[in-house]
Parts: structure tokens; sequence; C-alpha cells
């Protein structure tokens, strides 16, 4: 490895300089503007210290204890549904038959597609009189429901399309994870006895249990930062039932014009997100080399 | 040693999964060649004559034009500078050891995740005292910001499979840093480049929150001008659905020209290729 300061610093600095003014400069402004008080519009420098009286409000307020209770439920019950369907599909179909590959690239779609397009095509499909869902629904006999319009059907939509657009990642990675796995210790296994939930249970998924603890903190790390098909599909609703943290902060602020409780939830999400970060890096650095760390 | 039936089951659960995943997506696309009337009819219906009139409508609105402009220079010049600056920064930190490198790879990581509903405030904020809301190089720079951590974590993987003999072997030939990095490695991370290029196109591409504050009338994007639609004009699902098909076409056909190097991207870090 090179050690010549000057040359790495011109590699690196332009990036540097460009993460650090617009992304960690106001990642520090966000934690900071919760100990002011101040209005949209007016000039910062007329802005006035307003110490932890933000997070005392904010903290105090049941709104905000809601949104972080409905992001909980809703990380907890995608993320885990998303990782049980996606472990026991990629299971099931991760032989490597011919014409995976372009099965692989059909997963990947939901993806790929802005979240904007995303929200109004669920929106539409959840539509009380002509949706696609009903319309199937009722072909099993069960009646029309108002889904975007109560409160639990809501919260059960915005998990289904998260389901829908995510269960693939889990599909993805578990799969990748399993073709890592030496296909001798499989055979040894098998010739040995062992019975296919024998090998899944004792060598398959303890093998790949790795990926799989990066993959469900990766998850948990998404779901907990989820917005922008919310944004469409429900924009929080009905009543508050759908407003998770990074909703309630864009309304806080954009909306409501409270700045300084906006950062101060923000201070919250960023906490819980940075420390599940500080976890998967703990699970998996990609920058670490064999040269270990200097 | 397999049973047909084996393998017939597992085509018919692929083609059930694929359908499944497929599903909204059709929708969405079958929608927008669908009439006012037509999108009205309850149910899944494929027999209908397809009308181009929403696409028509849609396009030809006086300000369509412009938003595709907007988020086209905004996906490609963000793309471009993201890649370029990316690049840059996982050569050095793969291949050169200096004070501050362990705090700046570990930085760089902890950005990757930052929630955008977080910075919007301050971004907000900082960019009007810059004077830099409302114009697409404010956008620019933010996108570029948020996504040189994703690009240089997977760059920097790339980085590392060069085989160093190589760019010793040009640096004792006479070959500066420079050359060596433009000449050698650059060739060979090219995979590593098209990944990084598609997720950098893609979340630009489809922002939305922070497009929505830090835009106007005329510096509004695609996914914004999606979203304000449905306030403006309501339910009009054959309009909304054919912005929805033009907003999510370029995505889908990267992926499907590079799947590889999508899913590479996606198992980045965590698989090792």
């Amino acid at each position: 490895m090179n050690s010549n300061t000057r040359t790495a610093w011109l590699f690196v600095a332009p990036a540097t300089i460009i993460m650090v003014v617009a992304c960690l400069y106001p990642v520090i402004s966000a934690v900071r503007l919760g100990f002011f008080e101040w209005s949209m519009g007016t000039p910062w420098s007329e802005a006035r210290w307003s110490g932890w009286t933000s997070f005392q409000i904010a903290f105090t307020e049941p709104s905000v204890w809601r949104s972080l209770w409905t992001t909980l439920k809703f990380a907890a019950v995608s993320v885990s549904a998303e990782m049980v369907l996606g472990i026991a599909l990629a299971l099931a179909l991760e032989a490597n038959i011919r014409g995976m590959a372009f099965f692989r690239s059909l997963f990947i779609l939901p993806m790929m597609v802005a979240p904007i397009a995303v929200g109004l095509t669920w929106r539409y499909l959840y539509d009380a009189q002509f949706g696609l869902i009903n319309a199937v629904l009722g072909v099993f006999g069960v009646a029309a429901q108002a889904w975007l319009a109560e409160e639990s059907l809501a919260f059960a939509a915005i998990i289904i399309a998260d389901i829908w657009q995510w269960t693939p990642f889990v599909f993805i990675m578990v799969v990748a994870g399993l073709s890592n796995v030496d296909a001798s210790v499989i055979e040894a296994a098998r010739i040995d006895g062992a019975r296919w939930w024998t090998t899944t249970m004792r060598i398959k998924l303890p093998m790949i249990a790795d990926v799989l603890a990066i993959t469900l903190v990766m998850r948990l790390i998404d779901a907990f930062r989820v917005l922008e098909v919310i944004y469409v599909l429900t924009f929080g609703g009905p009543g508050e039932s759908t407003e998770v943290l990074s909703l309630h902060i864009y309304k806080t602020a954009f909306i409501g014009q409270k700045l300084g409780a906006a950062s101060a939830i923000s201070v919250l999400l960023l906490a819980v997100v940075m420390a599940l970060t500080w976890l998967a890096l703990r699970l998996s650095n990609p920058l670490k080399d064999s040269e270990g760390d200097r | 040693m397999k049973v047909p039936l084996a393998g017939m089951f597992r085509y018919g659960a692929l083609s059930i999964l694929g359908v499944l995943c497929i599903g909204p997506i059709a929708v969405m696309v079958l929608t927008s060649f669908k009439t006012q009337a037509q999108t009205f009819t309850p149910g899944l219906s494929f027999l209908f004559v397809p009308t181009l009139e929403n696409y028509r409508d849609v396009i030809f609105d006086a300000s369509f034009g412009r938003y595709l402009v907007n988020s086209l220079i905004v996906g490609v010049v963000a793309t471009l500078l993201t890649l370029l600056l990316g690049c840059m920064a996982a050569y050095g930190m793969a291949r050169f050891s200096f004070a501050g490198r362990k705090t700046l790879a570990y930085t760089t990581l902890m950005l990757r995740t930052v929630p955008l509903a977080v910075i919007a405030v301050p971004v907000f904020m900082i960019w009007s005292d810059w004077k830099l809301t409302n114009s697409l190089a404010g956008l620019i720079l933010l996108y570029v910001a948020v996504n040189l951590p994703f690009t240089i974590w997977v760059l920097y993987g790339f980085v590392l499979q060069v085989p160093v003999e190589l760019e010793e072997a040009a640096a004792i030939d006479g070959c500066r840093p420079w050359k060596v990095f433009l000449r050698i490695v650059l060739p060979l991370i090219r995979p590593g480049l098209a990944a990084a290029a598609i997720f950098t196109f893609r979340i630009a591409w489809n922002e939305f929150i922070l497009a929505l504050v830090l835009t106007d009338r005329s510096t509004r994007t695609l996914p914004v001008a999606a979203a304000l639609y449905v306030t403006d004009i309501g339910v009009e699902w054959g309009k909304l659905m054919a912005l929805a098909t033009l907003i999510a076409l370029p995505p889908l056909l990267f992926t499907f020209l590079a799947a590889r190097q999508v899913i590479s991207g996606l198992t980045a870090g965590a698989v090792k290729g």
C-alpha cells in the first residue's frame, strides 16, 4: 500500500469536501437546530438559543410517541414478514436452474420503481370501488373493504406494499449467500443421511448467518427511513395511523412550521438509524481490508 | 439426479412469484392505456382498446417538458459527478494509507444511511442561505453528496479486486499514480462503475422528498410533479398511471439491460461476489 499522503488526499479530497459540505454539515445542523428557536424564512441571526426546550416539548407530545410506535410496528411486522418469506422462498428455489437469471431480474423490478410510482399504483390497487385488491378478494367471497379509510386496514396496506417491494431483496441476498456455500459440505451431510430439513437448519442457514444478519439490519435501517411510498399512499392517515417518524418530521417542519420540534424528532430517528448502522458495520464492514485496520 | 416433478414445481413457483412482482407494475402500465371510463371499471380487464390519450395529455401538458428536462439534467449530471468523485475516492482509500483514512472511511459509511427526512429541514435552511434553493445545481449538489457513500462503498470492493501487481508494474515502468488510475484501474472496475451508475441514477431520478422541499415551479422534477398532480387534478387514474409509467421506465430499462450489475450493487459489501 502506497503511503504518499499528498497524492492520496488529491484522490479523496473532492469527494470528501462534497460529503462534508452537503451531507455531514446538514446532519450536524439537524442536531444543532433542535437547540434553537427559529422560524422558516427569517434570517438565522434571529434564531434564539432555547436549550433542551424543544426536546422536552417534543417528547411530551403524544403524537411523537404514537409516530415512534407506528414506525416500530411497521419495521417489526414488515421486516419479519420479508425475512421469513424471502428466506423460505430462497431455500425452496435456490437451485441453479436454467432461467434463474431471468427470474432474478423480474424480482428486482419492484425495488427499482420510483417510490412515488409505487405509492400511486398501490393507491389505485387499494381503491375501495374499482381497485384490483377488492376485486380479487371478491372472487373469494370477501366483502369490499375501504382499505385506505380505516386505520388498521391502512396500516396493513402500507405493510403489504412494503412486503411486495422488499421481499425480493431478502430473496436475492439469501440466494447470493447460499451460492457461496460449499456444495461438497451439503453433499457430505446428505451422504451421512441428513434430511433436507436438517441440512437446511444445521448447515445451510448457520453457514450464511452473517449474510442473514446484515440483510436483517439493512432492511431495518430502510424500514426506519421509510417515507415516500407512505407519503403518496396515505399521507399518514387516516388519523395518524400510518404516520411514521420520517413523515411526522416532514409534517412538523413544513406544514406545522415547528422547526425546533422537527429537529428534536430528527435526533431521535437519527439515533435509531445510526445505532443500527453501527451494528451493520460491526457485522460486515466493506471498507475493511486484508491488511487490517491501521 | 433431479426428479422432473421437483423441477416443474420450481418453475411453477418461480412463475407465480414473477407474476406477483410484475402484477402491480402491469396494472400501472395497463391502466395508463385506458380511458377515464375504463379506469373506473372494477377488477382487472385485459380486453380493451388501448388509447394513447393519457400519454398525449400528460406529455403535451405545458410543463411536462420542463419537468422531464429537469429530471434528466439532475439525474445525468448527478450520476456523472458522483461516479467521477466516487471512483477517485474509492481508489485513494483502497490503495493509499494516509492520516485520517479510518475516520474518513467510517464517516462515509455512517452517512450512507442518514434518513433524508432528517436532512430535509437543515438542507432547506442552508440552501436558502447559500441561494441554492429552486436551482438544479442545488439539487445536484445534494444528490452527489448523498450518493457518494454508496458509490465509494461499491467501488472500493471492485478496486480491491484489481491485482496490485498490475499497478506496481505500471509504476515501475514510470507511470504516475494518475496514469495508473486512469489506464489500469478504471478499465478494470467498469462493472462496478455500471452498478454504481445505475444506483445513483435511480436515486437521483426517483427521489421525491428533497426535491419537493428544494424546487419550485420551474425547477420541479417528475416525481414531485406526479405527487402534486394528485392534489391538482384528483384521481384521473389514466393520466396518473401514464405519468407513473414514464417515471418508472428508465430504471426498469436499466434493470433489464444490466440485471447482473444491479444485483452486484444490491449485495455489495454483504456477499462476496
